[in-house]
C-alpha cells in the first residue's frame, strides 16, 4: 500500500514568508504572529508546541465565526489535551472526560470547578496572533 | 449598559413561590438569565422549600432549615424580587398587572400562575374548631408539632399517602393516633386490596390505630371549644384534641378564575404550558393539562422545563403528560406503585405473595409491556419496573423472571438496583468516576437535585459508564422523597434541542437532509453549532443515511475517529492495525518489531480482539507509523466493526466441524471500514465449544455440523448480554447476507452510542426476525444497501485524503 503525500498542499498558507514580529501593534508588544487563520481548521485547533516549558502546549482555536482563543492545552481536570476535542460555540469539549471549557476564559463550565490558563490571541488580515507571555 | 438593558428587559410576575413556580424560574435563568426581571410572589413568609420532606420534618427526622431549596440569598444573587408572606388578590389582564392583600402592585409582561393546590375540608359540622387543621405546608407542620406537645390524641381523616405520613409523624411524636378512613382500604389510588391490609397491618404494628370504611359526621367540641373528639357514623366517637384532615387536595385556581381565566378542574393549559390568555402561563398542581391535574413532583418538573422554552422563546419543546409513581415516605414501611396496577379485561397479572414474609408484588402487562405494579416490603426493584413501564419496551423476552426483580436477571450488568439501602456512605457507587454513596446523598439533600441529568452534573456519577444509572435513581427516589423526576419516555438527545434520536433520524430521511447545519436549522436547534453530544450524533446519522451524499464532518467527530487512532490518559495515542480473523504472519509481525524499535513505542500488547496494540505513539509519528506498519486501520478507535474473533476451526482443530477462521476473515473483509451506532464486534467459532466467545458479539456465528448458526445482539462489556438466536443457515454467503442484513439494519434504525444489544431490546427480537427472516427481499435490499455504504469507502490509514483527513492536525504551530 503506498502512502499519500504528506503535508499541507491542500491547505495553501497566505502567511509572509518571515514571519517576524509584528511591531506596528503598538502596546501590544508581547503579540506575536503565529499562522494564517485558515491553518486553523474551523471549529477546530492547532498545538504551539513547548517541549522546554513547565506548563507544557497552547492550544489556539477557531470558532465557526472566525474568532480565535488561546488556552494552556491542558484541562484543569486531568490534563487532557484541549487542542483534541470537539469545538462548539465558544467551548471546547476535553476529549478525556467530556468537561466543557469557555474559550474565551478558561473556566471550566459549571458545576465543573476549574481554569486553564488563557492567553491573548486575535486575528487581524486573516493573520493570527498571540501573546504568550 | 445595565441601565440600557433593564428598558429592554421584559417584566415577569410570579404568582406562587412553590416547588414548581421556582423551578420554572431556575429553568428559565438557565435558558436566558438576561430575558426577565423577576418579581415573585409567594403567600408563605418563607423562601422555596421542599414541600415533599414535610413528612420528615414532622415526624422529627429533618428541620425546616433542612428543607430550604432557594435561599433568600439565591433570589438576590439571581436579582429576583421576592415578596415573601404577600397574597396576590387580584389579577388586571387588561392592565396586565398584580395587586396583593398588603396594597403591592406589579405589572408584567408575562405572568405565570403557579399557585398550587389547597387541601380539601370535609363540610361537617365542627370542622371550623380550634385543632382542626390540614396538612399543606410549614406553618401547618409547626401547628402539628405544637399540638403533639401539649395534647395526647389525635385523629387524621383521610388514609392516603399524605395522611398517612401526617399519622406516622405524629406518632413518632409521641401521639396516639387514629386514622378514619372513608374507602374499604388504605391508599386506594395507590395500592390493591391486599398490599393495603398488609400495609395497614404494618402500620397498626408501629401502634397506629384504625377505622377503614368509616365515614366522619360531626367534629365535637370540647368545654374549653377545641376540638375534643370525631364522631363517625357507626355511633362511635374517637377522643381526639388534634384533629387532621387529610382527604385530598384541590387545584387553587380561584384568582385565576376571578381574572376571567377559563377553568376546569384546574386553569387549562395546552402543551406548552399558556393559558387562554397567551401572556399568561401556568403550570404545577393548579393547572388542568389534557383533563389531568397532578399533585405530585416529578410532573411539575417536567412541566417547568416546557414552560422555562417557551418563556424564554425558544418555544419548541412541548409537555405531553406524565408517568407517575409513588412511594411512602414512612421509615421502616417499603411501599411503591407505579401506573396502571389496578388492570382490566385485556391485561394479565403476575403476582407474588408472601403476606406473613411481608413481601408483595403484583405486576401489571399488556401486549407483553408493563404497564404497573404494586411493591410491598421489598422496593429495592422499583426503580427498575418504573423504567420499563416508562420505556414501554417489550418483557416477552425476561418475563417468566420479571417478578423476582433485576438483581435475578443475572449476576452482573443488573445496574446495581438491589443494593443501595444497604449501602455504607463510604461505599463506591459509581466506578468510573470514583463517587460515593454519601458525597451522591449530600449532594442531593444540599443542593436539592431530583433529577438523574442533575446528579449527574453535579457528583459526576453514573455519568460515564451509566452501568451504575439504577443505584443512582435509587439514591434519588431514597433521599429526594421516593418522589424524584423521572426522565420523560423519549430523552432529547442533548441541552440544545428537545428533539429525539429518532426525531433526527426521522427528519433527516423525510427531508432528505444533508449536511449537519441543515439538520439543526430544519430542527430548530437552540445552539449555533451544537455540542459534543449532538453533533457526532448527526453527523453518524447523515452518513448512515445518504451514503456517498452527505458529506462526513471530521470537525464533528470524536478525536478518535478525527485522528484514526486511541487517544490514551497521557495524550499520545494507541495504533492497532488489522488482522484478518486475527491471523498474522513473519512479515506483519516483522513490520510491527520494526516500527516498535524505530518510534520507541512503550509498550506492545495483545488484545482481546486478537490483534496486537501499540500504546504510547505521538500523534506527530501517526502517519509514519501507519505508512511503515504497511497494515490497514484496525479501526479500534471507531465507532465502527473492530474486529472478527476466530477459532481455529475445522483446518487444525480436531474438534472443528467448520472451517471458522476462513469464515472470519471473509465476514471481516466484507464488513470492514463500517462505521455503526457504536462498535461492533463479531465473532466465528468452528463448533458448539464456541472457543471464539460467539456468545457475547453483536454478532455471533457458530459452525455446526450442517452449517452455521447466527445469533444476535450479545455483549460482553458493561452489561453482559448473551446474544439472542436469529437463524441457522448453510452457506458461507448465507452467512454474509444475513449478517450483513442485520447489521445495515442496526446502522439504519440504531441511535448513536446504542450497542446492538440495546438497540434489539429496544425494538423487539420479533422485529428483527421480520425484517431479516420473513423479508427475503427485504434481507436482500439492506444487505444490497451495506456493500453499496462500504464500496469504495476508504483505509484512513493508507487514503488520507478521500477520508477527508486533516494532515494538519498532526503538525504543530510555531510562533514567529
Amino acid at each position: 500500500m503506498k502512502m499519500e503525500a504528506l503535508g499541507r498542499a491542500a491547505h495553501p498558507s497566505p502567511l509572509p514568508a518571515s514571519g517576524e514580529r509584528v511591531p506596528d501593534k503598538a502596546g501590544e508588544g508581547s503579540m506575536r504572529m503565529l499562522c494564517a487563520l485558515t491553518d486553523i481548521p474551523v471549529l477546530g485547533a492547532r498545538v504551539i508546541e513547548r517541549p522546554h516549558h513547565p506548563d507544557g502546549n497552547v492550544a489556539v482555536f477557531r470558532t465557526a465565526d472566525d474568532r480565535v482563543f488561546a488556552v494552556l492545552d491542558r484541562c484543569p481536570h486531568k490534563g487532557g489535551p484541549l487542542s483534541q476535542g470537539i469545538v462548539f460555540g465558544d467551548r471546547v469539549a476535553c476529549p478525556l472526560h467530556n468537561w466543557s471549557i469557555e474559550l474565551a476564559t478558561g473556566e471550566a463550565v459549571a458545576p465543573d470547578v476549574g481554569c486553564a490558563r488563557r492567553f491573548s490571541a486575535e486575528v487581524e488580515g486573516g493573520i493570527v496572533y498571540v501573546d504568550l507571555s | 449598559m445595565n441601565a440600557r438593558l433593564s428598558l429592554t428587559r421584559q417584566r415577569l410576575v410570579v404568582v406562587g413561590n412553590g416547588m414548581a413556580g421556582m423551578r420554572t424560574v431556575e429553568e428559565l435563568l438557565k435558558l436566558a438569565p438576561e430575558a426577565y426581571e423577576i418579581t415573585v410572589f409567594g403567600s408563605e413568609p418563607h423562601p422555596n422549600y421542599n414541600r415533599i420532606l414535610l413528612s420528615p420534618v414532622l415526624a422529627g427526622e429533618q428541620t425546616v432549615d433542612e428543607i430550604v431549596l432557594n435561599t433568600r440569598e439565591w433570589y438576590a444573587e439571581n436579582g429576583i424580587a421576592l415578596h415573601a408572606g404577600s397574597t396576590v388578590t387580584r389579577i388586571d389582564r387588561a392592565r396586565r398587572a398584580v395587586k396583593t392583600a398588603d396594597g403591592i402592585t406589579a405589572s408584567y409582561d408575562r405572568l405565570l400562575i403557579a399557585t398550587g393546590s389547597t387541601p380539601f375540608m370535609l363540610p361537617v359540622p365542627g370542622a371550623d374548631l380550634p385543632g382542626v387543621i390540614t396538612y399543606r405546608d410549614i406553618a401547618d407542620t409547626e401547628a402539628m408539632i405544637d399540638a403533639s406537645r401539649s395534647y395526647k390524641q389525635a385523629v387524621v381523616i383521610g388514609g392516603g399517602l399524605l395522611g398517612l405520613e401526617a399519622a406516622n409523624g405524629l406518632a413518632l411524636r409521641g401521639m396516639d393516633v387514629t386514622v378514619v378512613h372513608l374507602m374499604p382500604w388504605l391508599m386506594e389510588r395507590q395500592l390493591d386490596r391486599t398490599a393495603a391490609d398488609m400495609l395497614q397491618r404494618n402500620l397498626e404494628a408501629k401502634g397506629l390505630h384504625f377505622r377503614v370504611e368509616a365515614k366522619t359526621e360531626a367534629l365535637v367540641a370540647g368545654g374549653d371549644g377545641r376540638v375534643a373528639g370525631v364522631k363517625l357514623a357507626s355511633g362511635e366517637t374517637l377522643p381526639a384534641q388534634l384533629v387532621v384532615m387529610a382527604v385530598g387536595i384541590r387545584p387553587n385556581f380561584s384568582l385565576a378564575k376571578s381574572a376571567g381565566l377559563h377553568c376546569d378542574r384546574g386553569i387549562v393549559v395546552n402543551d406548552t404550558l399558556q393559558t387562554f390568555d397567551p401572556r399568561v402561563y401556568a403550570i404545577g398542581e393548579c393547572v388542568a393539562h389534557r383533563d389531568t391535574t397532578y399533585g405530585l413532583v416529578a410532573p411539575l418538573f417536567e412541566m417547568a422545563k416546557v414552560c422555562a422554552n417557551h418563556l424564554a422563546g425558544y418555544g419548541i419543546a412541548r409537555y405531553a403528560g406524565s408517568q407517575v409513581s409513588t412511594k411512602l415516605k414512612v421509615t421502616g414501611v417499603d411501599l411503591f406503585s407505579a401506573g396502571d396496577f389496578t388492570g382490566g379485561k385485556d391485561t394479565e397479572e403476575i403476582v407474588l405473595a408472601d403476606p406473613a414474609g411481608g413481601v408483595y408484588r403484583k405486576l401489571v402487562v399488556r401486549d407483553d409491556k408493563l404497564v404497573g405494579g404494586v411493591l410491598y416490603g421489598d422496593t429495592a426493584d422499583g426503580a427498575w419496573y418504573f423504567k420499563l413501564v416508562r420505556d414501554g419496551r417489550s418483557i416477552a423476552s425476561i418475563r417468566d423472571r420479571l417478578v423476582f426483580g433485576e438483581s435475578n436477571l443475572g449476576d452482573t450488568g443488573h445496574e446495581g438496583q438491589s443494593r443501595a439501602l444497604a449501602m455504607s456512605d463510604d461505599a463506591e457507587v459509581c466506578g468510573c468516576n470514583g463517587v460515593c454513596k454519601g458525597v451522591i446523598v449530600k449532594s442531593i439533600k444540599e443542593k436539592g437535585l431530583f433529577t438523574l441529568d442533575d446528579v449527574r452534573r453535579h457528583t459526576k456519577a453514573s455519568s460515564s459508564c451509566g452501568s451504575c444509572t439504577g443505584l443512582v435513581e435509587q439514591l434519588l427516589m431514597a433521599t429526594a422523597g421516593g418522589d424524584y423526576s423521572a426522565p420523560a419516555k423519549q430523552k432529547p438527545v442533548c441541552g440544545c434541542t428537545d428533539r429525539t434520536h429518532q426525531d433526527i433520524r426521522d427528519a433527516i430521511r423525510s427531508q432528505r437532509l444533508l449536511s449537519i447545519p441543515d439538520t439543526m436549522r430544519f430542527l430548530e436547534w437552540r445552539t449555533p453549532n451544537g455540542c459534543a453530544t449532538c453533533r457526532p450524533a448527526i453527523n453518524y446519522y447523515l452518513i448512515s443515511t445518504w451514503p456517498k451524499e452527505a458529506l462526513d464532518d471530521p470537525q464533528s467527530r470524536f478525536i478518535n475517529e478525527r485522528a484514526h487512532a486511541n487517544i490514551q490518559k497521557d495524550g499520545t495515542y494507541s495504533v492497532i492495525p488489522r488482522m484478518w480473523g486475527g491471523e498474522t504472519n513473519a512479515s506483519e509481525l516483522r513490520r510491527i518489531a520494526d516500527v516498535v524499535d524505530k518510534y520507541q513505542i512503550r509498550t506492545v500488547k495483545v488484545t482481546g480482539g486478537q490483534r496486537i496494540d501499540l500504546l504510547g505513539v505521538k500523534k506527530a509519528d501517526l502517519p509514519a507509523v501507519w505508512a511503515d506498519l504497511d497494515m490497514p486501520s484496525g479501526h479500534a478507535y471507531a465507532k465502527a466493526l473492530r474486529t472478527v474473533k476466530t477459532c481455529v476451526g475445522s483446518e487444525w482443530c480436531r474438534f472443528g466441524t467448520q472451517d471458522s477462521t476462513a469464515m472470519g476473515k471473509a465476514l471481516e473483509r466484507a464488513l470492514w471500514r463500517m462505521y455503526a451506532p457504536h462498535k461492533v464486534k463479531l465473532a466465528v467459532s468452528g463448533c458448539p465449544r464456541n472457543c471464539a466467545e460467539s456468545g457475547i458479539k453483536d454478532v455471533g456465528v457458530i459452525g455446526v455440523e450442517s452449517g452455521w448458526e447466527i445469533y444476535v445482539g450479545g455483549n460482553g462489556g458493561i452489561k453482559t448480554e448473551v446474544a439472542q438466536f436469529l437463524v441457522k443457515v448453510k452457506t458461507t454467503d448465507e452467512v454474509l447476507e444475513y449478517a450483513g442484513a442485520f447489521l445495515e439494519l442496526y446502522r439504519e434504525e440504531g441511535w448513536y452510542l446504542e450497542r446492538t444489544v440495546h438497540y434489539v431490546s429496544r425494538v423487539g427480537l420479533d422485529h428483527v426476525k421480520k425484517r431479516i427472516l420473513d423479508d427475503a427481499e427485504g434481507r436482500r435490499a439492506l444487505h444490497e444497501r451495506l456493500q453499496f455504504a462500504l464500496d469504495g469507502e476508504p483505509d484512513p490509514w493508507h487514503e488520507m485524503a478521500k477520508a477527508r483527513i486533516d494532515l494538519r492536525q498532526f503538525e504543530s504551530v510555531t510562533l514567529a
